[in-house]
């Protein structure tokens, strides 16, 4: 093994492999943050009253768990667009031809699965939340936004936090299927320099000790975050 | 939507079936002896043990399967002699051991954890009756923590075997013409992606369907029967 | 009425995104992952054989033209959508892709050649025939395909998804030899390198620049040249159905770049050899 292939600069992969690091973050950060947004929302419907928006929830959590991360992103990648111009044309007439960024379609792909993590996880604080403390707020008369801003919101964001911080590292390690379809994430690099310098043991290595970085910042990042948002919290 | 597409994907995909049960079964299978004789090393006091448990679940865990899988199946190729000269080539070559052996690495990784919490669950005092009447050690695993590890393991379990089958599509990208290595070849040979994906999602969905239904089963034949 | 509704729409799009006017300017895409036909160089740029040859052609039509890189799986579809007008990207001009789009004539052609490692056991396999057109086969050619066949019988043989190669050996070699299909070129010499696979098979206008470089150093062709028959009529530029004019324009040009030896001295520069339709 010749370690000087990943030094840094024009003959050295270090450079590839930096960059490559700070997309597979961003990737990560952006449909972490994405799939939040849409699990707030699931788990909104899946905790409402109406059965419609139930088994519209359900339907996207099953059928997102249930079949593999891969096909999901050949689809939108290889199918999102003619879906993306069908609805362009049906609903705003317009002709043209348009299309997602691939770091976009990505964070859609991993997002989506995401998601549908979260959304069990955040559907599970809500209910842990104790009735006592709504019921509390009610009496001394805060209003629904209120009770939503000062009681609900804090309690439901420390009960999710574990699951979260679990969706998380899940979120991190997806962004590596992106690399089928060509973002320069950091297996794309492995690949590209496993088959360019006939070395792939020490290439995809790099990969995986670079993962495993992420994931051990990922987890002290995590421990902080978790002090910080029980403090106030009596200890047994 | 083409229905002639959708007409030759579904025996075309239906017939890689087989290919996934049998990726999907093999490595649970191995996973599961893995999973046990690495749980009881993290739970051994011996730090000769219970440090490299800690160590592999931690690297199969934090790290994305398929550069596991790329490590092992393109990275076993960069040492080919070596590997020959122990007589370990002849397995590594073939891209169904390599396969097999990161999703059993992986499942085994998970899978620990899983039964290392169902172990730690056991009530404390149910061990102590067990030592009372004077059972051995090993008489204590195998009637007392090892089964009641097990029920209290089996939704967390039921979890993972999901997770592994959506997890053996990436076989596909070390050349196994699994559901999804089929789907892509039709894809391919069409310009289409999109009726041959309805076909290949719906077949993983009724698979995960059964998984479901046969674990909820198991469930409650193993529930405690408190009346 | 609902049917003439659709016909006014299909219409608008063909209007609005469709049938490339004259004086417009032309949008063609490659891969830029196939060289020496196109390739991203260190420096991030398009290079290759199809990159030099398209500015000739259009300044031999008298097109404006730009090129873009884009991603060779759903490639066909983005034409059709109207992401560009034009495909330059080392396509063959096969039947079945016929059916979706349309091909100007053919400015090279590559036969395909089955490829080994230096240590493998046939690695001196030879026919009498250097190359062996599929279309029609002579005594000579007959002979040499079925020896062919023969010493690859009960081999694996690696091949790149979604190519004409692919075809080829679903077509003469399905159920007689392990066929082992890889996303991308760089994974398949991976496993050629390791005897994963006992042959690789793919144009060879991609082995003859491979072999001067370190990376081929360990690779050997064997046998005859295939072409035609699966393989198609050569290379050519593809376009929508509704551009033939366009496409007609294209293959002036390439005619007239071919006669003038133009085609053949870019090929020599690129592939070694000259590739270049006749």
């Amino acid at each position: 093994m010749d370690l000087t292939i990943l030094s840094w600069g024009a003959s050295g992969w270090g450079d590839e492999f930096f960059y490559a690091t700070l997309i597979t973050i961003s990737v990560a950060t952006c449909s972490f943050a994405f799939g939040i947004v849409l699990a707030a929302g699931a788990a909104t419907m899946k905790l409402s009253n109406y059965r419609v928006l139930r088994m519209l929830a359900n339907g996207y959590t099953t059928v997102v768990r249930g079949i593999p991360e891969l096909l999901i992103i050949y689809l939108i990648f290889y199918g999102g667009n003619s879906i993306l111009m069908s609805i362009a044309k049906d609903v705003f007439n317009y002709h043209q031809y348009i299309e997602l960024p691939i770091f976009m379609m990505g964070v859609l792909c991993i997002g989506l699965s995401s998601g549908a993590y979260s959304t069990e996880v955040i559907r599970g604080a809500v209910l842990a939340v104790p009735i006592g403390t709504i019921e509390a707020a009610k009496a001394i008369g805060m209003n629904t936004s209120t009770r939503f801003r000062r009681i609900l919101l804090p309690q439901v964001a420390r009960f999710a936090l574990p699951g979260l911080g679990n969706v998380w590292q899940l979120t991190l390690k997806e962004t590596s299927l992106i690399s089928v379809i060509g973002l320069a994430e950091i297996v794309r690099i492995a690949q590209i320099g496993a088959g360019s310098e006939k070395e792939p043991f020490t290439f995809f290595l790099a990969g995986l000790i670079l993962f495993l970085i992420l994931a051990s910042l990922s987890d002290r990042g995590y421990i902080s975050l978790e002090r910080w948002a029980n403090r106030g919290v009596r200890r047994a | 939507m083409d229905w002639d597409i959708v007409n030759e994907a579904i025996p075309a995909i239906f017939a890689a079936l087989p290919v996934t049960i049998a990726l999907v079964s093999v490595s649970l299978f191995f996973g599961f002896f893995l999973a046990v004789t690495v749980a009881l090393c993290r739970l051994s006091p011996y730090a000769a043990l219970n440090k490299p448990a800690y160590v592999f679940v931690y690297i199969f865990r934090s790290t994305p399967l398929l550069i596991q899988m790329f490590l092992i199946y393109y990275g076993s190729g960069q040492f080919r002699d070596e590997l020959d000269a122990i007589g370990l080539w002849q397995f590594f070559k073939d891209p169904w051991f390599c396969a097999i052996l990161s999703l059993t690495l992986n499942t085994g990784a998970y899978t620990s954890e899983i039964i290392r919490g169902g172990i730690q669950s056991v009530a404390i005092g149910l061990i102590e009756a067990g030592k009372a009447c004077g059972m051995s050690t090993v008489q204590l695993f195998r009637r007392i923590t090892f089964p009641l590890a097990m029920r209290q393991a089996l939704p967390g379990y039921g979890n993972e075997v999901i997770l592994m089958v959506k997890s053996t599509s990436l076989a596909s990208t070390i050349t196994i013409m699994d559901m999804t290595g089929v789907y892509k070849e039709i894809a391919s040979d069409h310009f289409s992606p999109f009726e041959p994906i309805i076909v290949a999602g719906s077949f993983y969905l009724i698979l995960n369907y059964i998984v479901t239904l046969a674990i909820s089963r198991a469930e409650k034949k193993f529930a405690i029967h408190a009346h | 009425m609902k049917k003439l509704l659709a016909t006014a729409a299909l219409t608008a799009v063909t209007l609005m995104s469709g049938a490339a006017q004259a004086g417009d300017v032309v949008r063609i895409a490659t891969e830029g992952a196939y060289p020496p036909w196109n390739a991203l160089n260190s420096a991030g740029h398009l290079e290759g054989f199809e990159i030099d040859l398209y500015q000739v052609l259009c300044a031999r039509a008298n097109l404006e033209c730009t090129m873009e890189q884009t991603a060779w799986d759903g490639i066909i579809p983005s034409l059709q959508q109207g992401k560009f007008d034009v495909i330059m990207a080392g396509m063959s001009i096969t039947d079945k892709r016929k059916k979706k789009i349309t091909f100007s004539r053919s400015y090279a052609s590559s036969p395909a050649v089955f490829v080994v490692g230096k240590d493998s056991a046939m690695v001196d396999f030879k026919v009498s025939a250097d190359k062996i057109s599929l279309a029609d086969l002579d005594a000579n050619e007959k002979t040499s395909l079925d020896a062919t066949l023969a010493v690859l019988n009960g081999k694996t043989i690696g091949v790149q998804k979604g190519t004409i190669h692919l075809n080829f050996l679903k077509e003469y070699m399905k159920g007689n030899a392990t066929i082992r299909t890889y996303e991308t070129q760089e994974q398949l010499d991976l496993d050629l390198q390791s005897g994963r696979v006992d042959v690789a098979f793919a144009a060879e206008s991609y082995w003859h620049p491979l072999f001067a470089k370190p990376e081929g150093a360990d690779f050997r062709a064997i046998g005859p040249g295939f072409s035609e028959g699966p393989f198609g009529e050569g290379v050519g530029l593809g376009l929508r159905q509704e551009d033939q004019e366009l496409a007609d324009k294209f293959s002036v040009a390439i005619n007239s770049a071919i006669a003038d030896g133009t085609v053949s001295k870019l090929a020599v520069k690129w592939f070694g050899f000259d590739a270049s339709s006749k």
